[in-house]
């Protein structure tokens, strides 16, 4: 499915600083029953925003006006657990372009690269800086340049870069997807089926 | 330098290698199922092309299916909407499709070995984490997202880049009692949940030589807990006796070829590794988690250890336990629980049958527990019945359902109610992920059983003693 192409993002960020956070948080199994890809974003962590009965729990962050933007700053291990990569769609349906976190479950992070959200890893230590200049201000501002492979805290210029390979750089840059590489390679890959021995 | 096993499967099934990119992987074989399919197939038909390889995909119904009365139809409409699609998607495309009531049916970890689709040095993927189970045959096998099932339903590749390699090894021989799950819950509680993340795993040593195919299939399922994309055991002739004469596995000439493939697959002696682990087999006991992730486990003697002996992550670590209501250095044995789940694809196999009626043989259900039985397969189902096992387990009081993924991810009608405490033969103790506000704890079919016939958590090896000694 084509997405936006990702270049500069220059945005205020929201500030989740718990670790483990697993994709059943991110979205829980009981919303995945659609047959279409849509309305995910509404049950993005679904059981931390709401109580039983639908109202919203107000001390959790995607219900604190204060915060907002299209980055996601999560702890360390972000999105472990399954493999449903409707917790990337739910992330990306709400609005978040782009999620930081100082470690990545290797699914997760797969499956937000496949479909257009940047997974950026930073140090435990730019992390640790990232969440107290978003408490201290959460308008604070960052800004993720994919070109260059940086993350900026723009207020005080601190820096890191990034590890993302080129191919999968070239895609977000570009919008494209991996099916239209792999169709392009289809009589090769059908040699390469003839000759297997399973 | 010699190669790994890992190394040898993985390389036999690159198409392609991408500079500074991912390699073009090769897919041998597909499993199917409701959840992570339908938006890959609609992708399919909003670029007008066909599924390269139906015959290497193969799909069932498993999520959302009933565990009760599967005659009936399915009550849930989107349920029901969701498995109705998987038919008919299947249907147009002409994959084999073991649906509700197919006696091929089950979940979809259990049913690839039962029917020779997973098979030694293969390349197997599913939309499902715990698809590493298949590893236990000495394929690669793991979970992948909608995107990537797209892809392989069409091109019968992903774009992958190769992980890291690691080598677990345990040693000795398993204490009484001490069980395949035991042996997994153990690594992933020394490695904690992100420990292998970015590693392919391969188990070795005395231990997993001397363990069954259902234990090795119950070990590498649950490499994913420990963030492992999957794990992996070399083929012996444990494996190859138990793949011989099953329905899709390779025959006649075609078997004589493929077991001169498979007799070369395991790891090099000068064979190196990214990282190397050593346990010993004698270190490990009856395990059981406190916490929201499988990485929190104790040896069930042990009780939940010290905010001060872990290292970091003390945040996370009293989050976890205030969710449980469980408080730091409190004992897990004598802790009432309300629900007991047998089933899933880590432990929903005969043999996990078989542990949980050694224990509940003679004895009664406890007054206090809800338990739900739920056999991975048709062909479980009917190995328990054609065993006796069903009738140990109706006069200790206990029913048995039909074969589904069941109360292990909360999807279907099986949902742990809010604040009760289940011990689950499962693979995950998230948050909510046996229903919203439920407290799972994560153990063996032995433990299971225990539990269920004392109402508490209880140390089996208590009642497996009693039951040698009478």
């Amino acid at each position: 499915m084509a997405y936006d192409k990702f270049n500069v993002l220059k945005s205020s960020a929201v500030p989740l600083p718990i670790e483990n956070v697993d994709t059943d948080q991110i979205i829980p199994a009981r919303f995945l029953k659609a047959t279409e890809r849509k309305g995910f974003g509404d049950n993005l962590f679904r059981d931390w925003r709401y109580n039983s009965d639908n109202t919203p729990k107000e001390q959790f962050v995607l219900n604190n006006p204060i915060y907002s933007g299209k980055i996601l700053v999560g702890g360390k291990n972000f999105g472990s657990g399954s493999s449903r990569e409707h917790a990337a769609w739910a992330v990306y349906d709400y609005g978040f372009r782009c999620v930081v976190s100082s470690f990545f479950a290797d699914i997760f992070r797969g499956n937000c690269l496949n479909i257009g959200v940047l997974p950026v890893q930073v140090s435990p230590e730019l992390l640790d800086e990232i969440f107290k200049a978003i408490e201290a201000d959460p308008n604070t501002q960052l800004e993720v340049n994919l070109p260059k492979q940086t993350i900026t805290i723009l207020a005080s210029g601190k820096f890191e870069t990034f590890g993302i390979n080129d191919y999968k750089k070239d895609n977000l840059l570009n919008g494209f997807d991996d099916i239209d590489y792999l169709l392009n390679l289809e009589d090769q890959i059908k040699t390469f089926a003839a000759n297997t021995p399973l | 330098m010699g190669n790994t096993l890992f190394d040898k499967v993985w390389d036999a099934h690159v198409v392609k290698k991408i500079k500074n990119g991912p390699d073009v992987f090769f897919i041998d074989r597909h499993l199917v199922h409701e959840v992570t399919s339908p938006v890959a197939f609609l992708g399919l038909k909003n670029r007008n092309i066909p599924v390269l390889y139906p015959e290497r995909t193969f799909a069932t119904a498993d999520h959302n299916t009933p565990t009760i009365n599967q005659h009936l139809p399915v009550k849930d409409v989107l349920s029901a909407n969701q498995l109705k699609a998987l038919e008919k998607n299947a249907a147009e495309h002409g994959i084999p499709y073991w649906g509700l009531g197919h006696e091929k049916n089950g979940i979809v970890h259990v049913i690839g070995p039962e029917n020779g689709i997973t098979l030694p040095g293969a390349t197997i993927v599913c939309g499902d984490s715990h698809t590493s189970t298949h590893g236990a045959f000495g394929a690669i096998a793991f979970g992948i997202g909608t995107s990537e099932v797209e892809m392989v339903l069409a091109t019968q590749c992903i774009m992958q880049p190769k992980p890291k390699s690691m080598r677990i090894n345990i040693n000795g021989s398993l204490s009484f009692g001490v069980t395949p799950k035991d042996v997994a819950l153990y690594i992933i509680s020394k490695l904690t949940t992100s420990g292998a993340t970015g590693y392919f795993v391969e188990y070795a040593g005395e231990v997993f030589r001397n363990m069954s195919m259902e234990g090795r299939m119950t070990v590498c399922n649950l490499s994913i807990e420990m963030g492992a994309r999957g794990g992996m055991i070399a083929p012996d002739e444990k494996t190859f006796e138990y793949v011989k004469g099953r329905e899709f596995a390779p025959k006649g000439a075609a078997w004589d070829k493929a077991m001169d493939y498979w007799k070369t697959l395991y790891s090099e002696e000068n064979a190196t590794f990214d990282k190397e682990l050593h346990f010993d087999a004698s270190d490990i006991e009856p395990m059981i988690t406190y916490g929201t992730n499988p990485g929190m486990g104790t040896g069930i003697s042990n009780g939940i250890p010290k905010a001060e002996s872990l290292e970091g992550g003390v945040a996370t670590y009293k989050k976890s336990l205030a969710y449980m209501d469980f408080n730091e250095g409190e004992e897990m044995q004598g802790k009432p629980i309300d629900f007991v789940f047998l089933g899933s694809c880590t432990n929903g196999r005969i043999e996990d049958f078989r542990a949980f009626a050694s224990i509940v043989k003679g004895r009664k259900k406890a007054a206090n527990v809800t338990a739900w039985l739920v056999p991975g397969s048709h062909r479980v189902e009917d190995a328990i019945k054609a065993e006796g096992i069903l009738d140990i387990l109706h006069e200790a009081g206990f029913e048995l359902r039909e074969p589904g993924c069941s109360a292990c991810l909360a999807m279907n009608d099986d949902k742990i109610p809010a604040g009760k405490y289940a011990v689950s033969t499962s693979n995950r103790n998230f948050e909510g992920r046996q229903g919203p506000g439920a407290r799972t704890l994560l153990a063996s079919p032995l433990v299971a059983a225990a539990a269920a016939v004392t109402g508490k958590v209880t140390d089996p090896r208590t009642l497996l003693q009693e039951t040698v000694n009478a």
